[in-house]
C-alpha cells in the first residue's frame, strides 16, 4: 500500500515459503498482496480503503504455522488474514496448507448455497469476485438440495439496483455509506440467514457519493441502474478517462461500446479495489458516474490495462498484466508438475496412426 | 450435603430487600475490600481462589482481571453479562431474581478491584421483571451509601447501570454484548483486540458472568485460599447447575464440584433420578452448545473412571468421549427422547440466533437445520448424515465468534454418539414417525450406588 511504503519495513514474514519485509501493522493479507500471485488469499469482504472492513467472509483464512520469532507456536485455528497483523518471524501457510484449502472450499460452498447463480442475467457477470472465487476455489457440483433463500425486491433509490438474493453480506457498502457519505441511510436488517441490506425508507439512498457502493460490491447485489441490461461487460471496452470535477478526483474508467459510453466506474487496481491517487482513494461522485454518459464529456487517456485475472481480461484488451508467477518459489525451487504427459502413459499412442491404412478402429488398438 | 456459598441465604424471607440482606451479613465483602485492601490485593485474592469463569469457557477470572490494560487517563469498565440465553441455562436468573444484592455486592467489590467507576449489567430482554428487581436493589444500595461518590470514605466512586438487551442469543458473546451496549447492531467483533485492551467505547473492559461476579463475595469474605479448598483440582469453589429435562426435581442446584455425575442425577438431594421408571439415555452437561453424551460415557469416562461434576472430568476424553462444563445447563434425556429431533431443535435455535455476519455460520446453520428436518421427517438419505458431518466440520473454528462452534458441536456429538439412530431414521422413515429409537446399546443399565 502506498502509504505504508514510506515507513521502515522491518518485520519479516514468510508466506508459503516466500519471505517478505513488511511495515509494522501490516496484515497477513496485505503482506501477501506485496508478494502477489497465487500466494494472495482471496478477499470478498476486506477492502483496504474502507476502515473496519474485513473478517466476515472467511475466504481469506490462512494457517499460522509460527506466530512469531519470539513465540514460534502455531495458532490452533485458521485466522482471517485480512485482520491479523504480522508479527516478526511469522510463518504463514496459504496454498501450501491442506486445511486452508479445505476450509476455503467450504466457505465458497457456503457462499454459494443460497446464491441464485443467475450469472446469465446478472450485470456483474464477468467482473464478479464470487465468480472468480468459485472458479478458483469451489467445487463443480452442489450438495444443496433445498430451495434457495429469496428476498422481496426493494427499490433503494434512483441510481442503484439492489438484488438482495445475490448479496454475500460483506458489509462493504455500509462502510462506504459510513465513511464517504454524510449520513448512512441503509444497513443490515434482521439476522442470521435472513440478514439483508435494506433501507428504512424505500428509495432513500441518493447521496452524491453513494454510487461507490456499486464499485465496492463484490457481487451483483448492487448494480448501476443506468447500465442495467445495457450490455455484458466483456463486450464493452474500458478506457481511462478524466474530466475536471469539483466534487471528486474525476479520474474514471469509462466502458464504451463503439463511441457510446455505457458505464462509468472508478479506476480499479488488480485486487478490484479503487485506485489511489496522491495517497487518496479515487472515489468518484454521482455526477461523473451517472450523468456524464457522452464521450465528449471526457478526456480519454487510453485503454485501461486490465490486470485482474477475470473473465473481462480474456478478451481483446491491450497491455494485459499477468499476475506474478509464484509457484516455483512456493515449491522451493522445484517446477510444478501440472499435467502428466499423455504420450507417456497412454497405450493409444504407442501405434503410429499414420501407418494405418485408413481410419483407425478399435481393432488396431487390441494388438 | 454439599457446601453452599451463593444460595445459602437465597431462601431467607425477603432477602431481596436491603435490610434483610444486610442483617444476614451482606456487604461485608465491600467493607473489607474498601477499608482494608488495595485493588490489587482483591485481584490477588481472586487469583488465589482459582475461580474460573462461570459463563461457559471456564477461563480463570483472576488471570482475566490481570490482563486488563490500565493506561492512565482512560476509564475502565466492568460489564456483567446477564444475557443468559443458552437453552437449558437459567442459573443467573435465579441469582438475580432471589438474591439481587449478592450481584450488586460482588459488582462493587469487583469494580473496586478493576478500577471501574461505571459498571454495567447487560441483561437479556426477556428478563424484564428482573430489571425492576435489580433497579430496586441498586437504588437501595445507593441509598445506603454502597454506591455513588466516595463509598465508605475510601475515595472510590462507583455507579451501576442496568441495560436491557433485545433478546438475541448472540449478545451473550462478550464483544457482541459490548456492541449492543454501545447501541449498535449486536455483531461480534473480530479479535484481537480483546476487550481487556479495547472493549466498551474502546476502553479496557472486563466482561464477566453474573455467577462469576457473585462468587467474588464469598471469596472476599472467606479468603481466596479458603475458597480454593472447595472442589477438586482446578475446579475450585461451588458451581450453580440448572438441571432440566427428564428428571424428578428440575431446578437450580449449587454443587461444590466434588460429586459425581451419577450422584447428581440420582441423588434425592439434587435431580432425584429419572421419573416414571425410565432409563437415562443421554445428557447435555453444560448448556445446549456443548456435546451431548450418551449415558455410558456420561457416568464413566472412556478410561473407566467415574465422571465427576468438575471442569476437568466433564471434559475428559476431549470431544471424542467427553463434553464440557459449559454454563452449567444440565439437560437430561430419557429413553423416550429422540436424539434426531433434539438435534434438529438445537440446529433450529442456532439458525435463528446466528447474527449473519460471517458466512460459514450464516449459511451453514440453516443448511444443517434443513437436512436435520428431512432426516427427522423421514425424507433423509444416508449421504445426508455424512454431509451434516462435513458441514459442521467446515463451520467449526472458521467463524468470528464461538456461535459457529456452538452450532457445530451438538450436531457433531449427536452423529458421533448416536449415528445408528440417524441411520434408523433414514432406513425406517415410517417407523420413525410413530415411535422413537429408544435406548439401543449405548445406554447401559445402571446400578444405583447412591
Amino acid at each position: 500500500m502506498a502509504e505504508q511504503t514510506n515507513k521502515p519495513a522491518n518485520l519479516k514474514v514468510t508466506i508459503d515459503n516466500i519471505t517478505v519485509d513488511v511495515a509494522p501493522g501490516t496484515t497477513i493479507l496485505q503482506a501477501a498482496r506485496q508478494i502477489g500471485g497465487d500466494v494472495t488469499p482471496p478477499a470478498m469482504c476486506f477492502y483496504s480503503k474502507l476502515e473496519g472492513s474485513g473478517g466476515k467472509c472467511r475466504t481469506c483464512l490462512v494457517e499460522v504455522a509460527a506466530g512469531s520469532a519470539a513465540d514460534p507456536r502455531s495458532m490452533p485455528k485458521l485466522v482471517a488474514s485480512c485482520r491479523t497483523p504480522i508479527a516478526d518471524g511469522m510463518v504463514v501457510k496459504n496454498i501450501t496448507s491442506d486445511r486452508v484449502q479445505e476450509a476455503r472450499a467450504g466457505v465458497v460452498e457456503f457462499l454459494l448455497v443460497n446464491h441464485p447463480l443467475d450469472c446469465p442475467v446478472c450485470d456483474q457477470a464477468g467482473e464478479c469476485h464470487l465468480q472468480d472465487l468459485g472458479y478458483e476455489h469451489g467445487k463443480e457440483g452442489t450438495r444443496y438440495e433445498f430451495n434457495r433463500r429469496t428476498f422481496e425486491p426493494e427499490d433503494i433509490g434512483p441510481y442503484i439496483q439492489l438484488h438482495m438474493n445475490r448479496c454475500i453480506l460483506c458489509y462493504r457498502c455500509t462502510y462506504v455509506a459510513d465513511q464517504l457519505t454524510d449520513n448512512r441511510v441503509h444497513g443490515v436488517l434482521d439476522r442470521g440467514d435472513h440478514a439483508n441490506i435494506s433501507t428504512h425508507i424505500s428509495k432513500a439512498i441518493d447521496n452524491n457519493f453513494c454510487g461507490n457502493m456499486i464499485d465496492v460490491c463484490p457481487v451483483g447485489a448492487l448494480t448501476d441502474k443506468t447500465f442495467r441490461f445495457k450490455n455484458r461487460v466483456w463486450f464493452t471496452k474500458p478506457m481511462e478517462a478524466h474530466r475536471d470535477c469539483d466534487q471528486c478526483c474525476g479520474k474514471v474508467t469509462i466502458w464504451q461500446r463503439g463511441e457510446d459510453v455505457l458505464r462509468v466506474t472508478a479506476r480499479k487496481d488488480e485486487w478490484g479495489e479503487v485506485q489511489s491517487f496522491d495517497g487518496k482513494p479515487g472515489w468518484i461522485c454521482n455526477t461523473c458516474r451517472f450523468e456524464k454518459k457522452k464521450a465528449s464529456d471526457w478526456v480519454i487517456e487510453g485503454p485501461t490495462k486490465v490486470n485482474r485475472h477475470s473473465v473481462i481480461s480474456q478478451g481483446h484488451y491491450v497491455g494485459l498484466k499477468k499476475p506474478t508467477e509464484t509457484l516455483p518459489a512456493v515449491m522451493d525451487g522445484r517446477d510444478p508438475k501440472l499435467l502428466m504427459d499423455i504420450h507417456t502413459v497412454s497405450d493409444v499412442n504407442k501405434i503410429e496412426l499414420s501407418e494405418l491404412p485408413g481410419p483407425a478402429t478399435s481393432e488396431n488398438f487390441k494388438k | 450435603m454439599g457446601r453452599k456459598l451463593l444460595l445459602e441465604k437465597a431462601h431467607v424471607e425477603n432477602i431481596r430487600l436491603y435490610e434483610v440482606y444486610r442483617r444476614e451479613g451482606g456487604y461485608r465483602s465491600v467493607e473489607k475490600a474498601l477499608k482494608s485492601m488495595s485493588p490489587d490485593q482483591v485481584t490477588d485474592e481472586v487469583k488465589k481462589s482459582g475461580l474460573r469463569g462461570r459463563g461457559g469457557a471456564g477461563f480463570p477470572t483472576g488471570m482475566k482481571w490481570g490482563f486488563l490494560a490500565k493506561p492512565a487517563g482512560v476509564p475502565r469498565y466492568l460489564v456483567v453479562n446477564a444475557d443468559e440465553s443458552e437453552p437449558g441455562t437459567f442459573k443467573d436468573r435465579y441469582l438475580m431474581e432471589f438474591i439481587p444484592h449478592l450481584l450488586i455486592e460482588g459488582m462493587i467489590t469487583s469494580s473496586y478491584a478493576l478500577g471501574s467507576n461505571n459498571s454495567y449489567i447487560y441483561i437479556r430482554g426477556e428478563y424484564a421483571w428482573i430489571v425492576d428487581i435489580l433497579e430496586q436493589a441498586i437504588a437501595e444500595a445507593r441509598q445506603h451509601g454502597w454506591l455513588g461518590k466516595n463509598i465508605l470514605g475510601s475515595g472510590f466512586d462507583c455507579e451501576i447501570h442496568v441495560q436491557r438487551g433485545a433478546g438475541a442469543y448472540i449478545c451473550g458473546e462478550e464483544t457482541a454484548l459490548l456492541e449492543s451496549l454501545e447501541g449498535k447492531r449486536g455483531n461480534p467483533r473480530i479479535k484481537p483486540p480483546f476487550p481487556a485492551v479495547k472493549g466498551l467505547w474502546d476502553c479496557p473492559t472486563v466482561v464477566n458472568n453474573v455467577e462469576t461476579i457473585t462468587a467474588v463475595v464469598p471469596i472476599l469474605n472467606d479468603g481466596g485460599e479458603e475458597y480454593a479448598k472447595i472442589g477438586i483440582g482446578k475446579s475450585t469453589g461451588t458451581k450453580l447447575i440448572s438441571a432440566c429435562g427428564n428428571i424428578n426435581k428440575p431446578g437450580v442446584y449449587e454443587i461444590d464440584m466434588t460429586i459425581s455425575v451419577e450422584e447428581f442425577i440420582y441423588s434425592d438431594e439434587y435431580c432425584g433420578g429419572i421419573p416414571n421408571g425410565r432409563k437415562l439415555k443421554a445428557c447435555i452437561p453444560g448448556g445446549s452448545s456443548v456435546p451431548i453424551l450418551p449415558a455410558n460415557l456420561l457416568l464413566k469416562t472412556a478410561k473407566g473412571e467415574t465422571r465427576m461434576m468438575t471442569y476437568e472430568s466433564l471434559a475428559d476424553g476431549g470431544f471424542t468421549s467427553g463434553s464440557m462444563m459449559g454454563s452449567g445447563g444440565f439437560i437430561v434425556l430419557d429413553d423416550r427422547q429422540c436424539v434426531v429431533r433434539h438435534t434438529y431443535t438445537l440446529a433450529r435455535f442456532y439458525r435463528h440466533e446466528s447474527c449473519g455476519q460471517c458466512s460459514p455460520c450464516r449459511e451453514g446453520t440453516g443448511w444443517m437445520e434443513k437436512i436435520l428436518w428431512n432426516i427427522e421427517t423421514g425424507k433423509g438419505k444416508m449421504s445426508d448424515i455424512d454431509l451434516l458431518w462435513d458441514i459442521q466440520r467446515k463451520i467449526e473454528g472458521n467463524t468470528i465468534c464461538p456461535l459457529g462452534d456452538a452450532a457445530a458441536w451438538p450436531v457433531a456429538a449427536a452423529i458421533r454418539h448416536f449415528r445408528d439412530e440417524f441411520e434408523w431414521h433414514v432406513n425406517f422413515p415410517q417407523e420413525a414417525q410413530t415411535r422413537n429409537f429408544g435406548l439401543a446399546h449405548y445406554a447401559d443399565a445402571l446400578e444405583l450406588t447412591v
